[in-house]
This record gives structure tokens, C-alpha cells and sequence, in this order.
């Protein structure tokens, strides 16, 4: 457990979702899936990314964004993550190019992070880390995925591409800070992608109880008891979306209301941005509901597994802040419907003849 | 083959916008160059170009060039950025059938092509319709 006490916060956030969406029926027509099953996942629609688009170009954006909120100068960002799980390259990392297409290069650091989907949070903890310590003035954390999934796998109906962007900075400066942190991990195979394999693979009997129920509701806890707070502390709470009804069933198992959950849900109309996934939400409810003084719980969870609890404190400077760059909403609206033979020419999964 | 130190060489211009001026006449160009056009000069300096700008013509290529055949129809168009400096460049998120002469756009980070699955991967900027 980290007591943070405010020493940290978020100076600029920012999302980017791209424009094309496949509706599940799509998946139903293509596979033969029983109908229901979209529909047991909550889930009505999801993101893909263009045929010009991967991770380092998401995040960017993201980033971008986050910069416009924060309103300062890019080269005082000492500090890049970029948490991912569908990294452009295998070895070169996406962290320096999107540091050096914002004007970030060359005093920084910068580096990838992988933990499944929450490689993003842990750019966040690490970034919180070294604004406290000094080390930094600001420091910028991306979680952006273009998920894969193997077609024709129940994955396709919520794998999704998009992300969201973080820049962290002192508490005195920030828009919402961090009262602490509670990180919880075990060696739990629920979800895996091999070395050189296209597709990730899941243990079906780890997915739910074992791992993302199991540590998202452990670090809950953990971060609860050690601050003294119970659920009905917290004005809003956003977990790790993998479906549309996950998040609701770990609501309720931890006490939490519906109505404090469905501000920062995105996964049902954009599907699951895996590192991206609950910091969207996050920045949804930071950009349409949540008022100074409101407390917010965040929980991410990654596969492999791991959950990291925060609880968040929003201030006055959020007022100022929240217009100055697209939204959510905004991205959520903006969209292209794709039918499957689209989404499978954007997805890379026909085989053609190489150009000559 | 697209050339790791050609992509290092211009990152600035292809990842930033980032032109150059004429520190004599004040011309801006863009792509950069090493002599000013008009007045001749070798002293120009970097400077980064606004990100907006408008369409002034355009192009839809049904048959792209190799690399660029999983964007076809690929649309380029010369675009006058806010500043006067016109840059011609492809667009992104769009119909190419509702691009229209003095739309809107802005700049955008983007993959240029995909000329091949092991090299150095080049991004630039695109521009694409305004998203508010």
C-alpha cells in the first residue's frame, strides 16, 4: 500500500477512440454465435482501429490531449510509459516516438510496460512514484492497445482498439489527486499471449473468479482498509471493463451502487481498450460528472494477474480544465459503422500476395 | 525499402509539422529546405507549423502506390495551413466522396504505409476532418 496523501495528481488526461465500429450482430452473422451471447456480455458495439492505426499512433493522440488539458510545456515531462499489450514493434520502444512526435525528447525517459491490461496503471503508479520522489517535475502514462483477438473466438466480441493518456504532476497543481494506491498480483494463467503467436489465449475457468474478481476486490479492500474508508465513500468507482458486466458484478460484491458505476463505463459501446479500458472510464467520469471534492475509486486489473486500487480526490482545478480538449463523448459519437469483411481487411486477417 | 536514417533524418517534419523560416525574408517552407526560394538565403531556422488548416485541392487514388493498397481509396490533398503554408499530404477518417474543397482539417499522427512487415515503420502526419 501507498499513502500518497495528495503529493501527486492528474495535470491532463486525454482519450482517443477511433472512429470505426463493428456491431456485434456482425460477429453473430460471420461465426454462428448463439445471439444471446453478445448480449450476456452487455455488449452492443466496439472500436477498431484504421488500416493506419496502431498503438503508437493512439496513444499519441491520447497524449495529445492530455497536453492540451494540462496546458504545459511538453519538454518538462521527464518521464514516458506507454502500457500496452499490442506493441507496433517487438523490440524498439513505442514510448520514444510518441515522446518524440509530442516535442518530449530528448530529457526524459521514456519505456514500454506490459502486464496485460494493466501495464497502463502501472505507468501511473510508477509516474505518482517519481513525482513524489522529486525525480520528476511531470511525467506522462499512455495505456493504449489495438487487442487482438482470434477470429471467430468469443474475444472478437469485446478485443477493441483505443486509449488514454495521464500526466502527472504535483498535488498543488492538479486537477484530481491520488490519496493512495493498493497493488495486489499473484501468478494466476488466465489470459496469455505467446512469443510469436497472433492471438492471445484465455484458461476459460481462471477468467472470471480466480483472477479478475479475485484482485480487483482484493485490492479494493486493501486500499480501503488501510485508508480507513468504506464503499460509501466513494462518489463514483471505475474498474476494468472487460465485458459490460463485469464491472457491475464487482460493484456489487464490493457495495457498490449501479448509479456510481455507469458514469465511467465505456466498454458496452466502444468494447474492451484493454490498457485503455478503465482509464477511459476514468476520464469519462472526470469529464462529465465528477465535482470538486467527489472521491473516485479507479481499480484496473491485468491478466497474469494483478489489480491496482486508487482512490482519487477531485479539486477545483478540474472546472478549469475539463473543455479544453476532445472527450469521450465526443469520440464515443464520432463513428463509421464497418461490416466483418471491412473489419477483416482493417484487422489484417486476409492473406493476400505480398506487393512487389 | 524505406530507409531507417531517411525516417530519423525527417521525424521532425514527418512526427512535429516542423517547417522552416527564412531568417532574412521570412519565408516559411515546408517541407523544410536548405535554401530560401526567394531570397536565397542558407540561414533558416525550425519552426512549428499550425496544426489546422483547409483543403484547397484533392486527389482520390483508386490504385495506390505499393504499400499503400490496405488504405485504398487513398485521398491526397494540398492543404493551406493557418499560417499561408500549404502541405500536400494524405487524409485519414474520411469518405472520399464527402471530402469537399475548403473543408475543415487538422493534423494527426499516423502509420504512412506498409511497405513491408520488418522494417522501420514510418509515421507522419495526415489530416483528417475536425473533431470539434
Amino acid at each position: 500500500m501507498a499513502k500518497i496523501d495528495g503529493k501527486a495528481g492528474i495535470i491532463g488526461w486525454g482519450v482517443y477512440i477511433p472512429k470505426y465500429r463493428i456491431k456485434m450482430d456482425e460477429f453473430v452473422r460471420v461465426w454462428g454465435f448463439e445471439p444471446s451471447v453478445p448480449q450476456s456480455l452487455r455488449m452492443y458495439e466496439k472500436a477498431i482501429a484504421g488500416p493506419d492505426e496502431d498503438t503508437i499512433t493512439i496513444g499519441y493522440e491520447a497524449a495529445l490531449n492530455a497536453l492540451r488539458r494540462a496546458g504545459i510545456n511538453p519538454s518538462d515531462i521527464e518521464a514516458v510509459f506507454v502500457g500496452t499489450e499490442s506493441k507496433p514493434y517487438a523490440v524498439k520502444p513505442s514510448a520514444t516516438v510518441i515522446a518524440e512526435a509530442l516535442g518530449i525528447t530528448p530529457k526524459t525517459t521514456a519505456v514500454d510496460m506490459e502486464f496485460a491490461c494493466r501495464a497502463g496503471s502501472e505507468g501511473i503508479r510508477n509516474s505518482i512514484a517519481l513525482v513524489v520522489s522529486g525525480m520528476v517535475k511531470y511525467a506522462l502514462a499512455i495505456g493504449a492497445d489495438t487487442a487482438q483477438a482470434s477470429p471467430g473466438d468469443v474475444l472478437e466480441f469485446t478485443a477493441s482498439s483505443g486509449g488514454a493518456a495521464f500526466i502527472i504532476g504535483r498535488g498543488e497543481e492538479a486537477s484530481a489527486v491520488f490519496e493512495g494506491v493498493y497493488t495486489y498480483v499473484t501468478d494466476t494463467p488466465d489470459f496469455w499471449r505467446r512469443e510469436l503467436s497472433p492471438y492471445p489465449q484465455h484458461g476459460e475457468g481462471f477468467t472470471g473468479e480466480p483472477a479478475y474478481f479475485h484482485h480487483i476486490v482484493n485490492a479494493v479492500k486493501g486500499l480501503m482498509e488501510e485508508l480507513g474508508l468504506s464503499p460509501e465513500d466513494f462518489d463514483y468507482a471505475v474498474f476494468h471493463q472487460p465485458n459490460g458486466v463485469f464491472p457491475i458484478r464487482v460493484g456489487k460484491i464490493l457495495g457498490i451502487p449501479l448509479e456510481k458505476i455507469t458514469p465511467g463505463l465505456v466498454t458496452p459501446w466502444i468494447g474492451n481498450t484493454y490498457n485503455g479500458s478503465a482509464l477511459v472510464g476514468l476520464a469519462k467520469v472526470l469529464e462529465e460528472v465528477a465535482k470538486p471534492g467527489d472521491r473516485i475509486l479507479l481499480a484496473p486489473f491485468g491478466s497474469g494477474a494483478g489489480s491496482d486500487a486508487y482512490s482519487i480526490i477531485v479539486t477545483d482545478k478540474i472546472l478549469e480544465i475539463r473543455d479544453k480538449a476532445s472527450t469521450v463523448k465526443e469520440y464515443i459519437e464520432r463513428k463509421e459503422y464497418i461490416d466483418y469483411a471491412v473489419y477483416a481487411r482493417f484487422r489484417n486477417l486476409i492473406k493476400r500476395i505480398p506487393e512487389a | 525499402m524505406t530507409y531507417p536514417a531517411r525516417i530519423w533524418r525527417e521525424r521532425h517534419s514527418r512526427y512535429r509539422l516542423v517547417g522552416v523560416r527564412c531568417k532574412k525574408c521570412g519565408a516559411i517552407y515546408y517541407p523544410p529546405r536548405p535554401v530560401c526560394e526567394k531570397c536565397k538565403s542558407r540561414e533558416l531556422e525550425e519552426v512549428e507549423l499550425p496544426r489546422r488548416g483547409k483543403i484547397i485541392s484533392y486527389t482520390i487514388l483508386h490504385n495506390p502506390p505499393v504499400g499503400y493498397r490496405d488504405q485504398a481509396p487513398l485521398v491526397f490533398a494540398l492543404v493551406e495551413l493557418e499560417n499561408g503554408v500549404r502541405v500536400f499530404a494524405p487524409l485519414t477518417d474520411v469518405d472520399p466522396h464527402s471530402v469537399e474543397i475548403g473543408m475543415d482539417v487538422e493534423a494527426v499522427l499516423r502509420r504512412i504505409n506498409r511497405k513491408e512487415e520488418y522494417g522501420v515503420i514510418p509515421y507522419a502526419l495526415k489530416f483528417r476532418p475536425l473533431i470539434r
